[in-house]
């Protein structure tokens, strides 16, 4: 019955591992010939589903065993929930009358997953089975989006019943509120029109509904400058002149200044996370606040807004387009592309041969003409990919942005490559991140995946030791990674390529011949292992209180 | 600052834990809760007291509509309502006191359910300040056990919390 259901839904591939409380549902899997990629450990196929769900936009499907199975979803179910991924994990359970017995592999998932799902079952009829898998889809793929686990206990999986699946859905403690209040959108309007220092700040709302054709025409007719934060990145092309880079932690010195400077602050489908914000009473001192997100809950959350808009991006940015004269912002915006022009992103390469890790993103990025789709775990590759990886357009940099989870890069590349076998996908990864989940090398060769992995070896747990560097005195504690595996032996035990790049003359020619090989490839990138993340801002200050943003 | 919200449920297996869950990882503190069936067959209400400011309070009632078992929160402080906890408490009494006792209680309009050689059960309701205020009377008697419900609150006058905005 669940087979049927995710045929109904349009599911065409589902990921997953079995087990003994799952061996039911397997053997349908096997009858009907679905097609399911079978992970080494159940978080790679958590984060597999979640990568297939960010580069479509359809729901991803996990499917686990009870207990040990089940647990292992859990990080990567809290991934797509801290992201609003559509997801929809699948758990069994021991049978129902040996529920509550602490009976073998049995957890309670459904009470584990309560604070990271956006709601959850426990089946206990087979009856209630083709309405919950029907909520189950309609809830993660509607609204604000997000995770939902359906738990399903062996003995049901079993039985037979009648198949009666809802075509609509009405659920009326469920109301989804897509439009925006016209009141508010006229309000927000008239600010438009006379801000003189307008700034739009764009997250992973805008890439959600689709609205990055929208927020384009909306800058381009109002003038108004973008920055966009990590779940956001790609919503702009990078090129676009009034694009400003990343905001936050290290962000852009234009994106920063602009928040500092701006007199009118278009917040659309962000949550005001601390990452960007920096110390809160500082953000955006002199802005009115124009906030426009999906969850009634995040407006007003962090940052109180002047103007409200409940709604769904597209939509209300739909409507504003009809309706919004520009204001006079050609001073702004000029002043905002002169801090673009004299305080870009930028590194120091040494006369010496040191690979710096900027350099090696900025050759990727050159050699897949900024096209690719690139995945990365968590670290201080990540803020060089966000940085230096020049993206032209949505859904192409598939991160861990708000729970930060490292050793989801390769899992999700996975997803990303299953969804589209013809397209590059390049997971960018850190030394420390791609140990905690380089099993699923297995399942690449396996399915014949031809994911290239770009390892930025540092040698260290980067970003802590950067930390560690700059506000505990330099003492490293326990982030050398030095002696790790040959990443390049690790490869080819699996049966995927290997390659090692060490100096900056290497670089283009291995890229090119990775990306030429077929099936996956892994570059152990070895970098200057002292290299940080810069620009900075320390927690907790003002995000104008940028280390390493000098001029030109 | 005490607030009172009215929480509409469906009755779903796990629905208090998810209402319970979700304000003690957001770090909300609940003073009461009471739960008990409405009119209508399968929906469920929650009395809440809280104690917070205003803004904190808006974000508990915004995260409280996102649990898909939600039906409506309302938060009836500033509504005029009546609010009514009920108390047992068990308290000492020797035969010389009971009438002292049974004074003060039928001040208070409060029951005495129960007596035995040295101690009665008296059965109390009102608000928290007249439970308050009937507790500190009780002590010098010496209170042996007290049990009480969450307070309950419905509007006065014809209006039914469902028909307020949320």
């Amino acid at each position: 019955m669940v087979l049927a259901c995710l045929e109904k839904e349009n599911v065409d591939v589902v990921f997953g591992f079995p087990g003994g409380a799952v061996l039911t549902l397997y053997d349908e899997i096997y009858k009907m010939g679905k097609r399911h990629i079978l992970t080494r450990h159940e978080q790679g196929a958590a984060h597999a589903a979640d990568g297939y769900a960010r580069v479509t936009g359809k729901p991803g499907v996990v499917i686990a065993t009870s207990g040990p199975g089940a647990t292992n979803l859990v990080t990567g179910i809290a991934t797509a929930y801290m992201d609003s991924v559509p997801l929809v994990a699948i758990t069994g359970q021991v049978a129902t009358p040996f529920i509550g017995t602490d009976a073998f592999q049995e957890a309670d998932i459904t009470g584990i997953t309560l604070p990271i799902t956006k709601h959850n079952y426990l089946v206990k009829d087979i009856g209630e089975l083709p309405w919950i898998l029907k909520e189950a889809f309609f809830i993660a793929n509607t609204g604000r989006k997000g995770p939902v686990l359906i738990d399903l206990p062996k003995d049901i999986q079993a039985q037979e019943g009648e198949f009666d699946y809802p075509d609509r859905l009405e659920i009326s403690t469920y109301k989804p509120i897509y439009e925006g209040h016209l009141g508010q959108i006229a309000r927000a309007c008239t600010a438009v029109k006379e801000a003189k220092k307008p700034l739009i700040y764009a997250g992973g709302g805008v890439a959600s509904s689709g609205a990055h054709e929208e927020m384009l025409a909306f800058s381009q007719k109002t003038r108004i400058p973008v920055t966009t934060t990590l779940m956001g990145m790609g919503s702009i092309p990078y090129e676009y002149e009034l694009f400003l880079g990343m905001p936050g932690m290290h962000g852009t010195y234009a994106a920063n200044n602009a928040i500092n400077e701006a007199d009118l602050l278009l917040a659309m489908g962000v949550r005001f996370d601390d990452r960007v914000t920096g110390k809160l009473d500082t953000f955006a001192p002199n802005a009115q606040i124009i906030h426009i997100d999906i969850d009634p809950a995040e407006i007003g959350k962090n940052v109180l807004a002047d103007i409200p808009i409940v709604g769904d991006v597209k939509r209300v940015l739909a409507e504003m387009l009809k309706r919004v004269q520009p204001g006079d912002t050609e001073m702004w915006c000029k002043k905002v592309v002169d801090w673009k022009k004299n305080y870009p992103l930028r590194y120091r390469q040494e006369s010496n041969n040191c690979l710096k890790p900027q350099f090696v993103i900025e050759e990727l990025c050159r050699l897949t003409a900024g096209e690719a789709i690139v995945t990365t775990d968590v670290g201080q590759h990540q803020m060089w990919a966000a940085q230096y990886y020049r993206l032209k357009s949505p859904r192409r940099l598939i991160s861990s942005g708000g729970l930060g989870t490292m050793g989801f890069g390769l899992p999700a590349a996975i997803g990303a490559q299953v969804a589209f076998p013809e397209k590059v996908v390049l997971c960018i990864a850190g030394d420390g991140s791609f140990q905690m989940n380089s099993q699923e090398l297995a399942t690449a060769v396996k399915y014949d995946l031809p994911v290239k992995i770009a390892i930025i070896n540092n040698q260290y747990l980067g970003m802590v030791r950067q930390w560690q560097k700059l506000f505990y005195g330099g003492r490293y504690s326990h982030t050398n990674l030095a002696g790790g595996p040959d990443f390049v032996r690790l490869a080819e035990a699996y049966g995927a390529r290997g390659f090692r790049v060490a100096s900056p003359g290497e670089v283009e020619e291995t890229v090119k011949i990775a990306l030429n090989t077929p099936g996956p490839v892994v570059i152990d990138f070895q970098v200057d292992p002292e290299e940080d993340v810069m620009p900075m801002v320390a927690p907790n200050t003002s995000i104008v209180e940028m280390i390493g943003g000098e001029e030109r | 600052m005490k607030r009172i919200l009215a929480i509409l449920v469906e009755d779903r297996p796990g629905v208090l834990t998810r209402v319970s869950g979700l304000f003690s990882r957001r770090g909300y503190n609940i003073k009461n809760i009471a739960v008990g069936p409405t009119m209508e067959p399968g929906i469920s209400r929650m009395t809440v007291t809280v104690e917070a400011d205003p803004l904190t309070v808006e974000q508990i009632v915004k995260q409280l509509n996102k649990l898909v078992n939600v039906l409506k929160v309302n938060d009836l402080t500033d509504e005029t309502s009546v609010e009514r906890e009920l108390m047992l408490i068990k308290v000492k009494a020797e035969p010389g006191r009971r009438s002292e006792i049974q004074q003060v209680a039928a001040t208070f309009r409060a029951k005495i359910i129960d007596i035995s050689p040295d101690s009665m059960i008296i059965e109390v309701t009102g608000e928290e300040q007249k439970l308050q205020a009937f507790l500190l009377m009780m002590q010098e008697f010496g209170i042996k056990e007290i049990v009480s419900t969450g307070s309950v609150s419905l509007l006065r006058g014809s209006k039914v919390t469902r028909e307020l905005r949320a």
